[in-house]
């Protein structure tokens, strides 16, 4: 790293504050993006000659607002406000400041700022892509990158979404209780849809793209760090560690999927881990079971067991059954006859499974569980049938490779029977 | 940690404080990179170190705050920028031993772009029911 790393890692840090702030004051995200830049410029200059100040969020906002502000005078022909080498000298006037922007606004604040890229008008993909690029303030080349589309793609979908969030009214004063939660609400479901783009990749040749579920984790602390009494907050965070930990397992050399049981534990990170174990455990505490929370709980579960045959299935079915009843949908359904199979018999899955197959007639995972199922209770040409129609719905080159070799299989078993 | 030949030698705990916020921004291959440059000074300095402990993030932490009913809080005792997130235990002949073994440690932060505060706190041993005995 260059010698100026601890200044770009004092920037990205800073940013999700100093820009929220400067969007409570300018209501305009453009506005507040470019007071953001020109702070960020001056920082350049400053602070490698005076050493970064003690609060480098609090710097950024008072100087980035007086940028703008100076500009308007300048426009008007008036005084210039003092530079920023007489502030940053000075240690009372940051103290003063700092003081000054009041600190009890800096939650909503950069909770407004993530709550403005989940406009429930945009697309997931675009809530997604914007809250990288104003929040993580990843560059648009980044992020296209990470969406393998072309990178003027990229921008006009930025572009896109910005025009339409500046359209849309946003509430600057500070939220109420219910406002608040509903904020949070919308924020975890971006981060959550974040997560799963990186985790399972809508298309595409990469399976898995690390830095997007990197991205979902570090916004997720965030989001803890500044509702740290949550317990959704802490089951979302712990569900995208739990999950996260086992990136290095779930391919192998040639990128194929591995499932789960036949994982090698070995290459789990133990430090999400034990952080995802530790926030399931508190967030237990509070005796207020949500949708993350039980998710997280599952993960927990799998990460917990030394080996695949140790999987308490019994208790995941169990976490499931809670998980209809917090969030019903037939893809938790699907999931939890996965758990039924594993712990009791495929055929109560099977029968499970049916009554989905007309809501997931277009999903992948159905017809994978679902030629799974009948190959265990020995009905192998329907089986087939259910494979085919699962390649015919993969979204990655990964996806389709697993079912392949069911179907190889198949084809072997089928051979030798004849 | 070996016994030291100098009587006057004393425990130092160095107290590891940075912002989460740009510990959290590190990939895990810089994450990595950092872990191994540190455990090279770990053990350069290995026959006079003690216990050392990287803390998981603030975010894992719960704190009981004293009352007429001791309360549960989730998250840090407070809320600053600068969160304690490890420390060592070093057993060194004077201060400037200590300071040089701090420097030595902070170097691959730097490198690493973290601007962390390493504390040096001397440690006074305690043993319990020992006291004024």
């Amino acid at each position: 790293m260059s010698d100026l790393a601890w200044l770009d890692a004092a920037l990205t840090s800073a940013r999700p504050q100093a820009l929220g702030a400067l969007l409570r004051y300018f209501r305009s995200l453009d506005r507040a993006e470019e007071a953001f830049q020109e702070a960020c410029l001056r920082a350049l200059r400053n602070w490698p000659l005076n050493g970064p100040p003690r609060d480098p969020a609090a710097w950024l906002i008072f100087v980035g607002r007086n940028a703008a502000l100076d500009q308007v005078r300048r426009q008007s022909s008036e005084e210039p406000l003092p530079s920023e080498e007489l502030i940053s000298d000075d240690g009372d006037a940051e103290t003063a400041l700092a003081e000054r922007i009041d600190s009890s606004h800096y939650r909503d604040d950069v909770l407004r700022l993530l709550f403005i890229c989940c406009h429930r008008d945009l697309p997931a993909t675009q809530q997604i892509a914007l809250a990288l690029r104003i929040v993580s303030g990843l560059s648009v080349k980044e992020i296209a990158r990470a969406f393998l589309v072309g990178e003027s793609a990229m921008e006009q979908r930025i572009t896109r979404a910005k025009r339409r969030i500046a359209a849309a009214k946003v509430a600057f004063e500070t939220p109420g209780a219910v406002e608040r939660s509903e904020r949070l609400a919308a924020v975890a479901a971006m981060i959550y849809l974040l997560f799963n783009e990186g985790y399972a990749a809508s298309g595409g040749a990469a399976h898995i793209r690390v830095p997007l579920c990197e991205e979902a984790i570090r916004l997720a602390r965030l989001l803890l760090r500044l509702f740290p009494g949550e317990p959704e907050v802490m089951g979302l965070t712990a569900l995208l560690l739990l999950q996260h930990a086992r990136a290095r397992a779930r391919l192998d050399g040639e990128g194929c999927i591995v499932l789960m049981e036949d994982q090698d534990r070995a290459l789990w990170n133990r430090e999400m881990i034990a952080e995802g174990l530790v926030l399931v455990e508190k967030a237990l505490r509070h005796r207020r079971p949500g949708p993350y929370q039980v998710q997280a709980a599952i993960a927990a579960v799998h990460a917990e067991a030394p080996r695949a045959e140790d999987t308490d299935w019994s208790e995941i079915d169990r976490l499931y059954a809670l998980l209809e009843v917090l969030q019903p949908s037939p893809v938790v359904s699907l999931n939890r006859a996965v758990a039924v199979a594993k712990a009791r018999d495929p055929a109560a899955a099977l029968a499970m499974i049916e009554p989905l197959a007309d809501r997931l007639s277009s999903y992948f995972h159905f017809f994978g569980v679902k030629g799974a199922l009948l190959l265990e209770v020995g009905r192998a040409e329907e089986a087939r049938i259910a494979f085919d129609r699962a390649i015919a719905l993969a979204h990655t080159p990964a996806e389709a490779a697993h079912i392949r070799l069911h179907l190889d299989r198949l084809m072997k078993d089928s051979a030798t029977q004849h | 940690m070996s016994q030291s030949d100098k009587d006057d030698a004393v425990q130092y705990a160095i107290l590891c404080y940075h912002d989460e916020a740009a510990v959290n921004a590190l990939s895990t291959e810089q994450d990595d990179a950092l872990m191994a440059e540190l455990e090279i000074v770990r053990r350069r300095l290995e026959h006079r170190m003690g216990p050392v402990a990287r803390l998981m993030p603030t975010t894992a932490a719960t704190t009981l705050r004293a009352g007429d009913e001791p309360v549960v809080i989730d998250g840090p005792f407070a809320e600053t920028k600068e969160a304690l997130l490890g420390f060592y235990v070093i057993e060194c002949g004077s201060l400037e031993e200590a300071i040089e073994a701090a420097r030595q440690l902070m170097a691959p932060r730097m490198a690493a772009g973290l601007m962390s505060t390493l504390e040096i706190r001397p440690i006074s041993v305690f043993f319990p029911g020992k006291r004024g005995g």
